[in-house]
Parts: C-alpha cells; sequence; structure tokens
C-alpha cells in the first residue's frame, strides 16, 4: 500500500471496496465465489451481442419484428433473453421520419439482458442532463448528426419499463445473412447515438 | 432500521447545466474499467439481499449521498457508498467500521467498531421484481391530458424535477408496479399503473427549446388529470 491513511484522511475507492469486501467474507456475510460469478456473467455472457442478435432477427424476420414491437419482453424471452433489468422491455423502432434515444436521468437503468451493463457515456452527468433538454446538440457532439425534420423522441426510464431501440437496417445489406447483420449492429445504435452503417 | 432519509437530490439530472460536452462513446471500452469496479458491483448487488431491503431502497441509498461521493469515484464508487449505507442502516456493519478497515489495510491503526445486531426492515415483497397484478381500474387512457404535479417528495421519489408541473399526453399505459417512494421505505408496496408520459421539449423547457418530444414513465400517483 503506497501511503499509511488514518481515520481523518480520505479513502480511495479502490481501497474502500476491499475494506468492505475483506469485511463481508469475513463474518461470512458474502462469499467471493458468488462475486466473481456476477462480474463474470456480465463481462463475458451478457452483453450488447443479444441485443444485435435481436435486431437481425427483426431486420429478417417480419413475423418477429410484429412480435417484438408488440410485446418487446415476450419476443426477446424466445430468444432467452431475460433476467435482472428486464422485467418489461418496450422497442421502439427508427425510421426516416423518426429517431429515438433512450436515457435515465435519475441514474441509469438500461435493458441488462439485451445490452449488458451501461457504458460510461450512458452514465456520464453530462449524457443524463443534457440528452432530455437538448438531444439533438447532444446527438452531434457524439457523432451523430440528424436531419431537422428528423423526429427526436427521447426516452427517460424512470420505472421498470426499460426501452430498446430498434435501428434502421442499412441500405446495401439486402444480401447479408442474419448472422452478419448481427455483426454490424452496435451498442450505441440501441440505445439512440448511432446508426448502423453497412 | 434507519428513519426515511429525504433526497438530496443530487441524482436528479435531468434539464441540469454546467455539465459540458457529452462524451464520445468508445466502441471498445472494458465493462468494469477496473477490477474495484466489478466488485463493487457484485457487493451492491449481494447488499440488497444481506441488508433486507429492495431494489428501490438501494436507489435511495444513493440519492442520498454527498456530491464527492455520488460523483468523484463515478457510477461504482456510487454503488460502493449507496451499498455501505443499505448495510448501515440494517445494522450489518457499523458506521465507521469500513473506514476503520481501510486504515488498517493500508498499515494504519484504527479502532473498529463492533459487528452490531442485525436490525432489518420489516418487510417482504409480496411477489418477485417490481411489477404487480391490479385490480384497480386505471384513472387515465391513452390521449388523456395530464399534469405532473409539482411535488417535493418527503423521501426517495422517480418523479424528475423537470417533468414536475407540466402538462403532457399518454402515450402508452405500462404495467402496474410498485411505488417506488413508498417501497423504497418498506411502508407499503402501493402497486399502481404507469403511464409514458410524452411532453412537447418547448413546454418542458420554453419556446427557445429545441423541438424534440420527451417521453417518460409516471405512477399514477405523480399524475394530475388536466
Amino acid at each position: 500500500m503506497a501511503e499509511q491513511l488514518t481515520v481523518n484522511d480520505h479513502i480511495p475507492i479502490q481501497l474502500r471496496t476491499e475494506a468492505l469486501e475483506q469485511l463481508l467474507v469475513e463474518r461470512g456475510l458474502v462469499d467471493p465465489a458468488v462475486m466473481d460469478g456476477f462480474i463474470k456473467t456480465y463481462e463475458s455472457d451478457v452483453g450488447p451481442l443479444n441485443g444485435a442478435t435481436v435486431v437481425a432477427k427483426a431486420w429478417t424476420d417480419p413475423e418477429f419484428k410484429a412480435r417484438l414491437l408488440e410485446d418487446g419482453t415476450s419476443a426477446v424471452g424466445e430468444l432467452g433473453f431475460k433476467g435482472p433489468q428486464g422485467e418489461h422491455i418496450v422497442v421502439v423502432e427508427n425510421s426516416d421520419a423518426v429517431h429515438n434515444v433512450v436515457v435515465c436521468t435519475l441514474c441509469s437503468c438500461y435493458p441488462w439482458p439485451l445490452l449488458g451493463l451501461p457504458p460510461s457515456w450512458y452514465k456520464d452527468p453530462s449524457y443524463r442532463a443534457r440528452v432530455v433538454k437538448e438531444p439533438r446538440t447532444v446527438l452531434a457532439e457524439m457523432g451523430l448528426d440528424l436531419d431537422s425534420a428528423t423526429d427526436v423522441r427521447v426516452w427517460d426510464s424512470s420505472s421498470e419499463v426499460r426501452f430498446f431501440v430498434l435501428p434502421q437496417r442499412p441500405s446495401g445489406t439486402e444480401d447479408l445473412s442474419e448472422q452478419q447483420l448481427a455483426e454490424l449492429v452496435t451498442r450505441d445504435a440501441m440505445v439512440g447515438v448511432a446508426e448502423v452503417s453497412g | 432500521m434507519a428513519t426515511m432519509k429525504p433526497a438530496t437530490g443530487i441524482a436528479d439530472l435531468g434539464g441540469d447545466e454546467g455539465w459540458g460536452p457529452a462524451p464520445v462513446p468508445d466502441a471498445n471500452e472494458p465493462v468494469f474499467a477496473e477490477d474495484w469496479e466489478g466488485r463493487a458491483f457484485a457487493m451492491a448487488l449481494l447488499s440488497m439481499r444481506l441488508s433486507g431491503t429492495n431494489l428501490d431502497a438501494f436507489r435511495h441509498s444513493m440519492n442520498v449521498l454527498d456530491r464527492e461521493q455520488y460523483f468523484d469515484d463515478g457510477y461504482y464508487g456510487r454503488w460502493l457508498y449507496g451499498a455501505e449505507n443499505l448495510l448501515m442502516d440494517s445494522d450489518i456493519i457499523a458506521p465507521g467500521t469500513v473506514e476503520a478497515r481501510a486504515v488498517n489495510m493500508s498499515g494504519g491503526t484504527a479502532t473498529e467498531p463492533a459487528a452490531p445486531e442485525p436490525n432489518k426492515p420489516d418487510y417482504a415483497p409480496t411477489a418477485a421484481g417490481s411489477i404487480r397484478q391490479l385490480d384497480a381500474p386505471q384513472k387515465f387512457s391513452v390521449g388523456d391530458r395530464v399534469r405532473a404535479k409539482a411535488q417535493q417528495a418527503p423521501g426517495h421519489t422517480r418523479l424528475q424535477k423537470y417533468t414536475q408541473g407540466h402538462g403532457g399526453v399518454v402515450a402508452m399505459v405500462q404495467p402496474a408496479q410498485v411505488l417506488p417512494d413508498s417501497h423504497a421505505h418498506f411502508v407499503a408496496e402501493n402497486a399502481q399503473w404507469v403511464y409514458t408520459v410524452e411532453f412537447d421539449s418547448q413546454e418542458l423547457f420554453g419556446g427557445q427549446a429545441e423541438s424534440f418530444t420527451l417521453l417518460t414513465d409516471l405512477y399514477e400517483d405523480y399524475l394530475e388529470g388536466v
């Protein structure tokens, strides 16, 4: 340890985390292996690939897409995507006329079963504060310039409903397989701060 | 169990000024930038069970943080401080214990308070999750004009300050859910209908605001008819 602390010092967050874990493990309240399991789940198993699978299927299977827009929770459940922060999923579709973008101004609610844990930009105070007030400016700062005629719809997640954006399928991808399409779909497009490019 | 603490408002960021430009996304960022973030994440999830509380209480445990605790160590920093609050509120760990242990781990010397007698809230959920079956009729329907109440909640709430007092239109009726305001404090589940309300940006932020539509979920208690 670099520095010997006293109780009046600020405790660096890394040390603070280790201290809490040591206390809880020592008292038999927490099993480090259980913690490792949670971490591994969200590092390796549950991430944006799930959402990309949903999007590619919606792009290639009109009946699935209809079910997805009608009852998102049940449609993504068909593909096995469910779990914490996925109690009720609502899918909103981007088009030439409408661009949807999702935020949680009060914390950082996010559809974990489809996208995993939120990226740092989603948790950033600037994004949380500003995308509900000046979304066109914020999206432009993030690299997405929208036509002034586009209807922008900002969804602020404040209940246990989780919103998920179905991006537009890029032109020139008619010959791609579902698998190839899924590889094009990015996390940021499924939150609505980017578009999918072909 | 601790008494109801008022929110500091620290988490209610919507519409705030002064935060600078939005970050440019990094497609390749790791899920946890540093190891401690994953440990804090996992302990925070476990802290709800250990403290006998719930997700709304966890959210509130972050809404009572001071500015440094909320922002200085980012998202998982506030999760860690929130988890500690839950554990202290239910007397799983005594105040000062984590700091004393950290001092001792750093090579310093501090007396650690003894482990207290746990005092968890007298509370059990009626079902898993937050969605509930509700027989009560919906007070509002799609297309109804409504207003978000202007109200200072005594404790937890999900009613953002930027919507308060503003009028909108019900766009969707969502499943009934437990009311975070009472559930966070173990008073009652108070399950009720939730409405996605659509607001015009210029109704929220004035005539000079960018033109767009804001949609957010408001619990029935947050709304009044217009």
